[in-house]
């Protein structure tokens, strides 16, 4: 429990990195380090994307199933890394400035 | 006759013009006209012509005088000749067989009755009553007025006075009614009528509370039909286990129970596998460039440099906490390419701390995978080849300890103790052996205080068992009893031959290469003055069965035939060399670290007496390198230094040169290549002696 507490902070004081947000499978946020409108909009369309791109691979080959998604953008990447229950969102501002 | 006879002569004034007959011609069947019977009567009328209408029907004289004979019969030309009626039995349209001929002109009901019948017999004795009742009115004239007045009274009653003519008639013979009795209807209706009391309407209604409703949406799509399958599948298993094992039975409610409890625990562990995930993912963006590099940069310029070639500094990991303590030994686990094991300790005598043993993975270059704390500092590790879970640690303090890594404890599984074996001095090398017999895992390690020991894992427990002992040649001293003391040799390093199990090479600290065998324990093979300085690594070549390296604080690197006493090659590095290791993907390449901050790589196949790469790798000059390792799949090395970091290098293409194809021939790949490879170069320098033949 401490440990991802402590994974969670590290994420956030890495390099670049914008904010981190926990989602909860139906889209509810449940942690974030950013400010609440900025993290219920992300909530809610990342989780559909990411549930649209689950849909996709499962559905091309039932096997198989989605590993992350990464979504690079002209100003910064947002990684999302899904998992049965929750949904672990990132926003890293990319380190080649 | 006058009014005709006018017409007549109208209607002849004006058919000479036109010849129209509005002159009604009857056709009578026999064709002929009135108009000769009209004509016989008005003799004073001109003689008219036949006047034919313009439609009347041309015949000739002989169709005239045809004859047509009429037949008249019974039938009615008006009734239909053929009437059909549906016929439910048998379910279709059927002709009447008969129909009715009867035609009726004219109806009319009379009032006429039969003498004999029942109203007519009643109608006669009412008469004759009413001619009795004349012929003697003044007998019962007296009765009468009572018997009216009564009837007058009950005269809404329409049978007493019936009653009351019958009874007078029963009386006597001769009944008077005087007035006239109610005729009883002829047909006998009656009708009766009765207001029956109209029950009051009564409104009842409930009203319910609808059932509650609830929204019920899903999505069908291959893939969810696939994981129900799955899941079904999954169950027949369990069923089937369950059945094929009864006893089971508890075990399986113990772990429901089990996975219950930890559903129900925290709810943010659940994260830690997509955490990881994006620490990953997050340390890959920021370290980009050094991925990119890790993965495809080849070093173009080594073209130009005939024979040298470059490292390419990588990664560099480090842990807040291990940044003080010396890197003590590098293990690279062999089922994860990786994934490395670290160890951190310190080499001064005088400050002696605790020590680290970390896990990192080229994955995540900012955070290790796995931490342990130790109280003492420690010197050695080695990760299992079988079992990648479970990593050997030798420590300072002498004890050894074996770390399983599914389980989350932070401390060793096992611990040897003082009473358990320990050795007295620091314990600078552990291997993992093959499983002994028994199948139990086994490993030895070797320290300063002259044992090489074999552990074994029985059950919980570790136990021990004194390989070798150290003994120093012609070292036997008189004790203060005259008891003679056997002093031990220091052993630094050790390592076991590849294919022949038992034959294992021990450096000590005093210079000195022993070939041992696990199986005598007194006696050493043989003995080789290899350094002056205590031999820091000992290695046999991974291709080759004879051939063996070794390092040491005397500056040299030597590389020896293990049949021949003297070293086949020997490099001076001008500094305590601290480590050295063979490349796993050529038999003549291998590195070596110092204590000047450099790296020193040889390749024997292209250069046999000079390093093809010196390069320093640390930025401050003090700091000293203490291991290297190659990785056995990417070609980079891991260096660790005194200061507890970790640097990662990539090996430019001209170090790891493989044996150039000739034109027509196939690369023959394999070990037997290499072996051929590295005897092409011994034999050079090999003293041509014809009765010794590696």
């Amino acid at each position: 429990m401490a440990e991802i507490e402590e994974t969670i902070k590290r994420l956030q004081a890495h390099k670049g990195v914008i904010g981190v947000i926990v989602v909860s499978s139906e889209g509810i946020p449940i942690r974030s380090t950013l400010d609440n409108s900025t993290t219920v909009q992300y909530a809610t369309l990342v989780t559909s994307l990411c549930g649209k791109a689950r849909h996709t691979v499962r559905d091309l080959d039932p096997a198989n199933d989605l590993s992350f998604v990464r979504i690079r953008s002209k100003k910064h990447e947002i990684m999302v890394a899904p998992d049965k229950d929750y949904h672990l969102i990132c926003v890293q501002a990319p380190s080649d400035a | 006759m006058p009014p005709k006879a006018a017409l007549k002569l109208k209607q002849t004034t004006g058919a000479g013009g036109k010849g129209k007959g509005l002159r009604p011609v009857r056709d009578d069947d026999d064709g002929a006209t009135h108009t000769e019977a009209g004509d016989q009567g008005d003799d004073w009328m001109q003689p008219k012509s036949l006047l034919k209408p313009e439609d009347q029907l041309e015949l000739s004289e002989a169709e005239l005088k045809e004859e047509f004979t009429r037949i008249l019969t019974a039938n009615n030309p008006h009734a239909p000749q053929n009437i059909v009626r549906y016929s439910f039995k048998e379910k279709q349209y059927k002709q009447i067989s008969s129909v009715d001929q009867l035609a009726v002109h004219f109806t009319l009901d009379g009032n006429m009755l039969h003498k004999e019948s029942d109203e007519a017999r009643r109608q006669q004795a009412r008469l004759e009553g009413h001619a009795e009742g004349h012929s003697e009115p003044a007998a019962s004239e007296l009765g009468e007025p009572a018997e009216g007045s009564g009837a007058a009274e009950g005269e809404g009653a329409a049978e007493k006075p019936a009653e009351g003519a019958a009874e007078a008639r029963d009386d006597g013979a001769t009944p008077a009614p005087a007035k006239p009795e109610k005729l009883t209807n002829q047909f006998n209706f009656s009708e009766r009528a009765s207001q029956t009391y109209n029950n009051p309407y009564r409104e009842r209604g409930t009203a319910t509370e609808p059932p509650p409703r609830l929204n019920f949406s899903a999505n069908v799509s291959q893939w969810e039909i696939f994981d129900a399958y799955q899941e079904d599948f999954a169950k027949q298993e369990k069923n089937k286990e369950k059945k094929v094992v009864p006893g089971r039975k508890e075990e399986d409610t113990k772990k429901k129970k089990l996975t219950a409890v930890e559903a129900q625990g925290d709810d943010i562990s659940k994260i830690a596998k997509s955490a990881k995930i994006i620490e990953r993912m997050v340390n890959q963006n920021t370290y980009d460039d050094i991925a990119q590099d890790f993965k495809y940069w080849e070093d173009v310029s080594d073209e130009y440099r005939e024979q040298e070639g470059t490292l390419l500094p990588l990664w560099k990991f480090s842990y807040e906490r291990a940044k003080k303590l010396a890197v003590t030994s590098i293990c690279f686990s062999p089922r994860y390419k990786d994934l490395f094991a670290v160890g951190h300790g310190s080499y001064d005598f005088l400050k002696q701390t605790r020590g680290m043993v970390l896990f990192y993975t080229l994955k995540n270059p900012s955070y290790p995978e796995f931490i342990f704390s130790t109280e003492s500092g420690v010197m050695c590790l080695d990760i299992h080849p079988e079992h990648p879970y479970l990593v050997a640690v030798g420590f300072y303090d002498g004890s050894v300890g074996v770390y399983n890594l599914t389980e989350n404890q932070n401390a060793p599984v096992y611990l040897s103790t003082a009473k358990n074996g320990k050795h007295t001095d620091p314990v600078w090398q552990v291997r993992w052996q093959k499983d002994d017999l028994d199948n139990n895992l086994n490993f030895f390690s070797i320290s300063s205080d002259g044992r090489v020991v074999a552990w074994t894992l029985v059950k919980n427990e570790l136990e021990y068992y004194d390989v070798l002992k150290l003994t120093l040649e012609g070292a036997a001293q008189d004790g203060p009893d005259g008891v003679q003391l056997f002093s031990l040799g220091c052993g630094t390093c050790f390592d076991f031959h590849k294919d022949t199990d038992y034959l294992f090479l021990v450096g000590t600290e005093e210079g000195k290469l022993h070939k041992c065998s696990k199986a005598y324990s007194s006696q050493f093979l043989d003995t080789i003055d290899a350094h002056h300085m205590a031999v820091y690594k000992v290695a046999w070549n991974p291709y080759h069965p004879k051939i063996f390296i070794t390092c040491s604080a005397d500056w040299t690197v030597k590389i020896w035939d293990h049949n021949i006493k003297e070293p086949m090659f020997t490099f001076d590095l001008n500094s305590s060399v601290g480590d050295v290791a063979w490349a796993p993907y050529s038999s003549t390449i291998f590195a070596a670290v110092t204590a000047d901050g450099k790296v020193h790589v040889y390749d024997l196949n292209v250069n046999k007496y000079e390093a093809i790469c010196e390069q320093a790798v640390v930025a401050k000059k003090k700091t000293k390198l203490t291991h290297i390792g190659f990785n056995p799949s990417h070609p980079i090395i891991m260096v660790g230094d005194d200061r507890g970091y970790v640097t990662s290098l990539k090996l430019s293409p001209n170090l790891r040169k493989m044996p150039k194809a000739k034109k027509g021939q196939q690369i023959e790949q394999g070990p037997e290549v290499e072996i051929a490879k590295l005897d092409k170069i011994l034999s050079l320098v090999r003293e041509p002696e014809p009765a010794k033949k590696a």
